[in-house]
């Protein structure tokens, strides 16, 4: 008895890869979308910016409290109804949004914390020479708390890959939506779908890969 | 020129620093000295905003400022002309010991990155860590990382260098290395304000010895935070115990030779 449908997985591959490149775009543009506004809302927290602060409380908050498919439901289906503007938002700009407020609230908090860790006397030893707190930021403070962050929001990078599947719940055909239509025309669901399991292993581990690269050059300087 | 006058800083209700005179000429080496906790330190966090005084006058050249009301410009100009040594050296651990220097003439100077470079160069030179230049703060031993932090200071082209308890942290063995080069900027003239415990220090090269006592017991009554004894060459220093023989780091203070004495008695 056979079990696995080998040939049916193989033929497979050349199928999914076709839609490869929109898993990785909707996970690349959120990621360095979530990026930006981390930092933003980091630096926000970090400096306790009146009223920004608590408007970035409360984000941060919803964001975490609420899970990733149920926001994603909420952008496409449910806010075009309040807003006539959305009705144009198709799957792929929903899930990049979702992707991007979601985990921009967890990369917000491992960002502060590392800002919060650079050592505070090399703070005033930029301020004792002049620099204003934009060129501190800058020059001393994110370049070591980027090192320190790098770990935590490569791990994030990952989860996102792997939540842009849930884009084929907004119609959206990407790596996940692909398999399932394959799957339901072959009935070959175990091959269906530990073929495209080994997809996203395999591009998180090419990912794990490039992070231990990333990690060796950030720590150059400080090894002994 | 650097002048302050009725400095006041207070923690919590505590005033550390009570009303606090002083006055460098150019070219002038003073050394404070005292028990800790008597705001030796925070006089010289204060000079350059690192604290922000609560009361005073600072002047700085041409820079006359109400420290309380001393704008955003105003701290950004005394800090500029002022240059911070500090106790645990504090050296930019994402930048070698080139860039450590360089990066205020890059960032606060505005130089072109290759002039910096050059001019790191030649301070790394004089401070004897040519070799050094492309190391992180990291691979340094205590005594090249202070060195670094005293080049950095350097490279500011302040009025005044502040050096706050240079050689404190530093394991006995590099302490030389770094009083030495202290010594050669002190030949050169450079204007500097240096609280430190090392009395050879204080009576090699110090113009004046400002001794600060007070401050932890304010909260015994009221009382100046900064006594300081009457000054002429031939005033001697308030005994301090019996002194440690043998311990050249905390020498009676009583038999210690200084040239001058800066007296400005505060409170009554």
């Amino acid at each position: 008895m056979q079990v696995l449908d080998v040939d049916y997985m193989l033929g497979l591959v050349p199928i999914l890869l076709r839609y490869l490149p929109l898993t990785l775009q909707m996970a690349a543009v959120g990621m360095a979308l979530a990026l930006v506004l981390a930092c933003g809302l980091a630096v926000i927290r970090v400096l306790r910016i009146p009223g920004l602060n608590a408007a970035t409380l409360l984000f941060i908050s919803f964001f975490r409290g609420t899970p990733l498919l149920v926001q994603l439901f909420l952008f496409y289906y449910g806010l075009p109804q309040l807003l006539a503007f959305l009705t144009q938002i198709n799957g792929i700009t929903a899930t990049i949004m979702g992707l991007t407020l979601h985990f921009s609230a967890y990369m917000a908090e491992s960002i502060r914390a590392a800002i919060v860790g650079v050592d505070r006397s090399q703070t005033e030893a930029a301020l004792s020479i002049g620099m204003t707190n934009g060129q501190l930021m800058r020059r001393i403070v994110l370049p070591q708390a980027t090192r320190v962050a790098v770990p935590t929001l490569m791990n994030y990078f990952i989860d996102m890959i792997k939540a842009t599947s849930l884009a084929f719940t907004l119609g959206v055909t990407e790596l996940m939506g692909a398999t399932q239509k394959e799957a339901a025309g072959s009935f070959l669901y175990f091959e269906a779908f530990i073929t495209v399991a080994i997809f996203y292993w395999v591009i998180v581990e090419l990912l794990a890969w490039f992070q231990r690269r990333l990690e060796i050059r950030l720590n150059e300087a400080y090894r002994r | 020129m650097i002048k302050v006058t009725g400095l006041v800083k207070r923690f919590g209700g505590t005033a550390v620093l009570d009303g606090i005179d002083l006055a460098i000429e150019q070219g002038e080496i003073i050394v404070v000295i005292g028990p800790s906790g008597t705001g030796k330190s925070t006089l010289l966090r204060c000079l350059n905003f690192l604290e922000r005084p609560d009361a005073g006058r600072l002047t700085i050249g041409d820079l006359d400022v109400d420290v309380t009301r001393a704008s955003r410009a105003d701290i950004l100009t005394a800090r500029r002309r002022t240059a911070f040594v500090f106790q645990n050296y504090a050296l930019f651990a994402n930048k070698t010991a080139l860039e450590n220097i360089a990066e205020g003439l890059i960032v606060v100077n505005r130089w072109p990155k290759e002039k910096a470079h050059a001019r790191a160069r030649e301070i790394l030179e004089r401070i004897g860590l040519a070799d050094k230049a492309d190391a992180y703060p990291a691979s340094l031993s205590g005594g090249q990382q202070q060195r670094v932090g005293i080049g950095r200071a350097m490279a500011a082209q302040a009025e005044v260098i502040l050096f706050d308890e240079p050689t404190s942290s530093l394991d006995p063995e590099w302490v030389e290395e770094v009083l030495n080069l202290m010594k050669q900027l002190a030949r050169e003239r450079q204007t500097m304000l240096v609280v430190t415990h090392e009395m050879s220090f204080a009576r090699d090269v110090a113009d004046r010895v400002i001794f600060m006592e007070g401050g932890e017991s304010s909260n015994r009554g009221p009382r100046p935070a900064l006594q300081l004894t009457t000054g002429s060459p031939d005033t001697r220093f308030p005994a301090q115990g019996s002194g440690n023989p043998g311990n050249n780091r905390h020498p009676d203070l009583s038999r210690m030779p200084v040239r001058a004495i800066a007296v400005e008695r505060t409170g009554d």
